[in-house]
């Protein structure tokens, strides 16, 4: 006999019956009534009137009727409140029962009742579960922990049990461990600055040990929580890395990537060229290869987890494109995800194996599949440059199918090689022409016309072909347009018409479609053309056919800010995702975002190759974001006189991030670093016209002859001329204020500009603002009064009189402390001493002595802060090499860390 | 952590049961479940991950149900799909079958499972034969008095219950390779590996302990002994059980094994594999008339082995028709809801060579749609043979009773399930002409 029939019931009048049925004299007519009741809350009927009913039911010997109420009390409890207290006593007696399994089933079953007045009573039995005989009540109580804190955090704390919960890590029995570090992490997880878990060294052994004795998801509990913990060194990363380097031979895939997890955070903190390291590189392939035979949607997160691993650590993977190889039978899930990685692994050494592949896959019928395939040729060509003419003719092989959708996948990567490899291939246009006609696709057709634009000199009837499409110039979409357009001024610009008015009217006739465009960036783009050839097409050509840069190999590498986050979250929705957690779960943004551990004495072991190891991101950074990187470089040169050129200009930021390695995000660091400097070389727009009803404020701060000043442009872009200016500065770090009224008397007429020089001095107010040298201003017209704020440089505040006497110097420097000593190294920096000390001075950064040790030239410097704060340094120049040392006194306030960067940077420059 | 709430689905999207965990995502949510895979399979993209606002759902699929478990925190997928798949495992060996009716018709036990086999989301008992100790199908047997929890669910070894009788101590060992191999169109090895598993069925008194040698190069290497053939095993996965240090530090398999049936350990060989058995095929089509198959398949084994149930899978157009079959051993036959020509030799001999002919009509007016190029499948089983050469050099078994017991080790090799020999042959194709590197 099954349980189905339960099921069957008549339906008129159940309830009625049902109810009848509870309060049956017969325990075995009680027990049948409620299995129907259960059954008819499996089908979604709505059984709760029976609360009071099946409750009295409660009370009985029988486990397995008491299961089926606890049950019924889970799911309906809180529809019925006050009813549910009707329960209470039940489980409170059955808290105390002598059966272990009836203990942790009542304080299993409270847990999961979300009323608030029924968990007041479930402190006490709670409390004595927790310290139960049977490590099965213990496991099950730690459980109840994490159930509590969710309903009443509050109470969970003031009643203690969290330190309970904390000792339960000491638990002899492996389960009970694992299930109160799980209970741990689930709580810090909604409280992320309490350091709940407490992992110091002690725990940490204690969470070892356990691993090797508890079941396969307490090993992930515990893996999981080790990935938060952050070694004090390498040693101790090390003999973690030891311990849990075993678990990758685990047959539970989940346990095997929580394994990967912490193996890859402590990586960060292993020197790269210890034998260890690559050791453990090479342990980390084969489970990662092995995860690939397991099922579907287990290769699946492997897979995503790969992508990932791959990006930070090639090396890992390197030899391993064969097993990426998508087979027939992939859920198509699988293979995408294949393909993606098999790109990533493309190299020189394989690259003829992985195109064979997708020349197979290529022409399968999955139509992502294939167009994915098509595009991976293609990336292929850029990626590896040696394959770049077998991959063309690949491509062209896979033209002639005459597939559409094939075709249009072609053209828009070979537009893509044509980028990368100008001038090498056109041989092919003559081909690619040809298929014209079955273009459809907008990304397609805006590629052919690209090519078409680009290498219109070659192409005989190459205004033909741009006509061809002008025809039905309103009915593209917007990229087909805009391409269209580009296309059509190269051309003429490349094949230029014999005479003037046969120019006009060529231009005018073909941009003007644009001009009446409903969208305003194809409008704009149209009248910025025509304005351009109609007035100097010299200058025209020059920014149109001007040499563009190269596409870059690795435009879809994920941020290394982003990859290093997600890397901490390996096996999880985020690294799935690729999402950082915050992005897709709700209320998650106050949580801290995790971020790999960083190699302690990165700072003051400069001269051990370990420092390389913070700079690497940078490096990859760069070659993400190669365009921006050179404009940076391009601007900082065009004020930073001649030593500098772009590679030195990289090496120095590597250098600055060595300065703050202990903690902030290397990326973000250099970014602000630099931005901070050009601060003090550009004028900034601090009050936006938008925001301060037509006014406009940019400007400056300087130094000039001892005196600070912040130098100013007021523009009134309203309609209405502006009167009254006044200006007010809030309390700053330096007391600055200004020493006269806004020197602005005369109306500003509208769209009229005026500088104005304002004069400062540092004898105001003080506060410390955040970032130290933030100023917060107020600004007031006849209008209204408008807010801004800005960044001072802080060599405005190195005054003139900063050069200490030499014995002064001396005696003080000797008095510093070393703990006080901080140590930074600049590397790579190409400048003499004299240079070094020349530059230096211009901002105030005095040379006091200058001694040469061993070949190596020692300055001894000095600066003084309209504070009155002195900070001395030392620098210390090798060939190529320079060591840097700051010291400062220790009876000052220590300048924060961006005060010294700055400084460095300054004297870098 | 991980799931929120765990549901059991019917194909039309129905909950047959569920479970709330947490009860932090609405239990409603589970009816956008189905919409959504629905509008996936339309585009041809389904993933095991969907989502619906900010409620993720990981599903896996199971005869005729859907396993589905909902989160809206950013939880361990992979562990989520350990424990889906380890629900189908608990389910499957309590009814045999795991599919709509074994549900419907034990609920009251799958209820006490799911109570038992996750808490607030951790999974925590998934030990079926322990689970069977205290909770069983026969309810009305339960009484307070006998059910006592075992100390087996909370102990290091959780996997393995005191008291076990056996009067004839026996362990049987089964190696099992299979190959997964990958033949392209010009007949070269494009990718070959071997999964290889051990499976116990044990058979012991008491709380024995167990070390399994093995021909493992990296052991050979260890100890410095050097006998004769060693196999370098690339990976190897260990049941629970193993103690995964020691392996670690010594490569000694040492352990206490499950109760009956269970699978020790898998490894995988990345060394070249000769195909085992190797085929050949010309296949011609003569557009809106007919299409012409000749396989050949030739046993490259040793003469002494033969191979089982040897089944050679041969994909033919969607639109063929009347086939016409020609073999000098076994027979074959046209399975058309798979679009394939079946040939299957009951005993293959090492070193022979056969060949099936096939012909089938296609129709005047040709197909359309587009088609894949399936590959040629071939699976098989040769008995007594590892293609690698893994051997067991012993298992040693220790009891404190002191008892003999008997070690008995079979071998196998096989190709198929989710492993499979392919061969990328079956070039026809509609729209596209075959390119040629």
């Amino acid at each position: 006999m099954t349980d189905s029939k339960y099921f069957t019931t008549n339906k008129k009048g159940e309830i009625f019956e049902l109810k009848a049925e509870l309060n049956n004299e017969k325990k075995e007519k009680r027990k049948e009534a409620v299995k129907k009741v259960i059954a008819a809350m499996t089908v979604g009927k709505d059984v709760s009137s029976l609360f009071p009913d099946v409750v009295n039911c409660m009370q009985t010997d029988n486990l397995e009727l008491k299961k089926l109420v606890y049950l019924y009390l889970m799911n309906y409890a809180k529809s019925q409140p006050d009813m549910a207290i009707m329960a209470v006593n039940s489980f409170v007696k059955d808290c105390e029962d002598p059966n272990p399994l009836i203990r942790a089933l009542a304080v299993r079953t409270m847990g999961c009742i979300r009323v608030d007045k029924i968990t007041e009573y479930l402190c006490e039995p709670l409390r004595k579960c927790l310290k139960d005989e049977d490590p099965y009540v213990r496991k099950t109580a730690a459980v109840c922990v994490a159930k509590l804190h969710d309903i009443n955090a509050q109470m969970v704390e003031d009643q203690g049990f969290l330190d309970s919960l904390r000792d339960l890590i000491a638990d002899s029995n492996p389960m009970v461990v694992a299930n109160a570090v799980a209970a741990l992490s689930e709580i810090s997880e909604s409280h992320p600055n309490s350091n709940l878990l407490d992992l110091n060294p002690q725990n940490i052994n204690k969470l070892l040990t356990a691993l090797n004795e508890c079941t396969e998801w307490g090993q992930i509990f515990i893996l999981d929580c080790l990935s938060n913990y952050n070694p004090k060194d390498e040693r101790e990363a090390q003999s973690i890395c030891e311990r849990v380097t075993p678990r990758l031979s685990h047959a539970n895939s989940a346990v095997v990537l929580s394994a990967v997890k912490v193996l890859m955070k402590f990586l960060e903190l292993l020197p790269k060229e210890s034998d260890y390291y690559n050791t453990l590189l090479k342990k980390l392939s084969p489970p990662l290869v092995t995860l690939l035979s397991g099922e579907p949607e287990v290769q699946y997160v492997a897979l995503r987890n790969i992508n990932l691993i791959v990006q930070k650590r090639p090396e890992i993977l390197k030899q391993e494109i064969k097993v990426f190889f998508v087979k027939y039978n992939d859920p198509i899930y699988v293979k995408l995800e294949k393909l993606d990685i098999m790109i990533r692994l493309a190299s020189q050494a394989n690259i003829a194996q992985v195109l064979a592949e997708l020349k197979e896959y290529a022409t399968e019928v999955d139509v992502d599949f294939v167009r994915k395939a098509v595009r991976a040729i293609g990336r292929c060509a850029i990626k590896v440059e040696q394959s770049a003419e077998r991959c063309v003719s690949t491509l062209l092989d896979l033209i002639q199918t005459k597939v559409n959708y094939v075709v249009q996948e072609a053209i828009v990567v070979i537009r893509d090689i044509f980028r990368k490899y100008p001038n090498k291939y056109e041989s092919i246009i003559a081909t690619l022409c040809e298929n014209l006609d079955s273009l459809d696709e907008p990304d397609a057709r805006a590629a052919m016309i690209w090519i078409v634009g680009e290498y219109a000199e070659r192409i005989d009837n190459a205004d033909e072909l741009l006509e061809s499409f002008l025809e039905g110039f309103h009915d593209e979409s917007t990229q087909v347009q805009l391409t269209l357009l580009t296309a059509i001024v190269k051309l003429f610009l490349k094949k230029p018409s014999e005479t003037q008015e046969e120019t006009h009217t060529y231009t005018h006739t073909n941009i003007s479609p644009s001009f009446d465009s409903d969208n305003p960036d194809l409008r704009d783009r149209g009248y910025i053309y025509w304005r351009l050839l109609s007035t100097d097409p010299v200058t025209a050509k020059e920014v149109v056919l001007s040499e563009k840069p190269l596409i870059s190999e690795e435009t879809d590498l994920i941020e290394p800010t982003l990859l290093d986050e997600l890397i901490c979250h390996i096996g999880s929705l985020a690294s799935v995702y690729h999402k950082p957690p915050n992005a897709f779960v709700e209320g998650s943004h106050g949580i801290h975002r995790k971020h790999l551990p960083i190699q302690h004495g990165s700072i003051d072991t400069g001269e051990s190759p370990v420092s390389a190891g913070p700079a690497a991101p940078i490096e990859q950074a760069q070659s993400v974001i190669p365009s921006q990187g050179d404009l940076l470089g391009d601007l900082l040169n065009l004020d930073l006189g001649p030593p500098v050129n772009v590679p030195q200009q990289s090496s120095m930021q590597m250098g600055a991030v060595d300065l703050l390695g202990g903690g902030l995000d290397s990326l973000v660091t250099v970014c602000m670093f630099i931005f901070l400097y050009l601060l003090s070389l550009f004028p900034q727009i601090w009050l936006p016209a938008v925001k301060a009803k037509g006014l406009e404020i940019s400007g400056t701060f300087s130094r000039r002859q001892g005196q600070m000043y912040m130098d100013m442009t007021f523009t009134n872009k309203a309609l209405q001329h502006m009167t009254d200016f006044a200006i007010q500065f809030n309390k700053n770090s330096f007391g600055v204020i200004p020493t006269t009224p806004l020197p602005i008397h005369t109306p500003l007429m509208p769209s009229q500009s005026i500088e104005v020089s304002l004069p400062l001095n540092t004898i105001g107010p003080v506060m410390k603002m955040d970032p130290l040298n933030n100023l917060q201003v107020a600004v007031k017209n006849n209008i209204d009064v408008f807010y801004f704020s800005g960044l001072i440089p802080l060599n405005i505040f190195f005054v003139e009189d900063g050069k200490m006497e030499r014995q002064v110097f001396l005696a003080t420097w000797k008095d510093i402390p070393n703990e006080n000593e901080l140590q930074y190294q600049i590397k790579e920096c190409h400048l003499n001493a004299d240079t070094v000390s020349g530059k230096l001075q211009n901002d105030n950064i005095y040379t006091i002595a200058k001694r040469n040790v061993e070949g190596q030239d020692m300055l001894y410097q000095s600066l003084k802060l309209t504070n009155g704060i002195w900070i001395l340094a030392e620098l210390r120049i090798q060939p190529g090499n320079p060591n840097y040392t700051v010291k400062h006194p220790p009876n000052l306030n220590s300048p924060n860390s961006e005060l010294r960067s700055h400084l460095l940077f300054l004297s870098e420059v | 952590m991980s799931a929120s709430a765990v549901f059991v689905l019917d194909l039309k999207g129905k909950v047959l049961i569920c479970r709330n965990y947490k009860g932090d995502v609405d239990m409603a949510e589970i009816d956008h479940f189905l919409p959504l895979l629905m509008t996936q399979e339309e585009e041809g993209l389904t993933c095991p991950i969907m989502s619906h606002g900010n409620v993720h759902f990981l599903w896996i699929k199971h005869t005729n149900l859907y396993l589905v478990a909902t989160t809206n925190k950013n939880s361990n997928a992979s562990l989520v799909y350990a424990f889906l798949y380890k629900v189908v495992e608990v389910f499957t060996e309590y009814f045999t079958e795991l599919e709509e009716e074994s549900i419907q018709d034990n609920f009251v036990v799958v209820y006490e499972l799911l109570d038992e086999l996750m808490d607030f989301g951790f999974p925590q008992t998934t030990d079926s034969k322990i689970l069977q100790e205290y909770i069983t199908q026969e309810g009305t047997k339960l009484e307070v008095a006998k059910t006592k929890v075992p100390t087996t669910v909370t102990n290091a070894v959780s996997w393995r219950s005191e008291g076990i009788k056996y009067k004839k101590n026996e362990v049987f060992i089964d190696v099992i390779e299979s190959i997964n191999l990958l033949v392209n169109a010009n007949g070269s090895v494009m990718s070959s590996d071997i999964v290889g598993t051990v499976k116990l069925k044990t058979m012991l008194s008491g709380m024995p302990e167990l070390r399994l040698g093995l021909n493992d190069r990296a052991l050979f290497a260890l100890t410095g002994r050097d006998k004769g053939k060693t196999v370098t095993m690339e990976d190897v996965k260990f049941h629970q059980c193993v103690r995964l240090s020691r392996f670690e530090s010594d490569r000694t398999i040492s352990f206490i094994p499950p109760d009956g049936e269970s699978e020790l350990m898998s490894y995988r060989i990345n060394t070249h594999v000769k195909p085992l058995i190797w085929i050949e095929s010309v296949i011609e089509k003569f557009s809106h008339s007919r299409v012409e198959i000749m396989v050949k398949a030739k046993g490259q084994f040793k003469k002494q082995s033969v191979a089982n149930n040897v089944e050679v899978r041969v994909p033919v157009p969607s639109d063929a028709d009347s086939p016409k079959f020609k073999t000098s051993t076994g027979h074959a036959k046209y399975v058309p809801e798979k679009n394939l020509a079946v040939w299957t030799i009951k005993s293959f001999p090492g070193g022979k060579e056969f060949l099936m002919r096939a012909s089938f009509g296609l129709p005047s007016v040709e197909n359309d749609e587009m088609e894949g190029k399936p590959p040629i499948t071939v699976n098989f089983e040769i008995p007594y043979f590892t293609v690698s050469g893994i051997q067991v050099r012993y298992m040693k078994i220790i009891e404190k009773s002191g008892y003999q017991a008997l070690p008995w080790v079979r071998y196998i090799t096989q190709s198929g399930g989710r492993t499979a020999m392919l061969f990328r042959y079956s070039l026809y194709s509609k729209k596209r002409p075959i390119i040629y590197s």
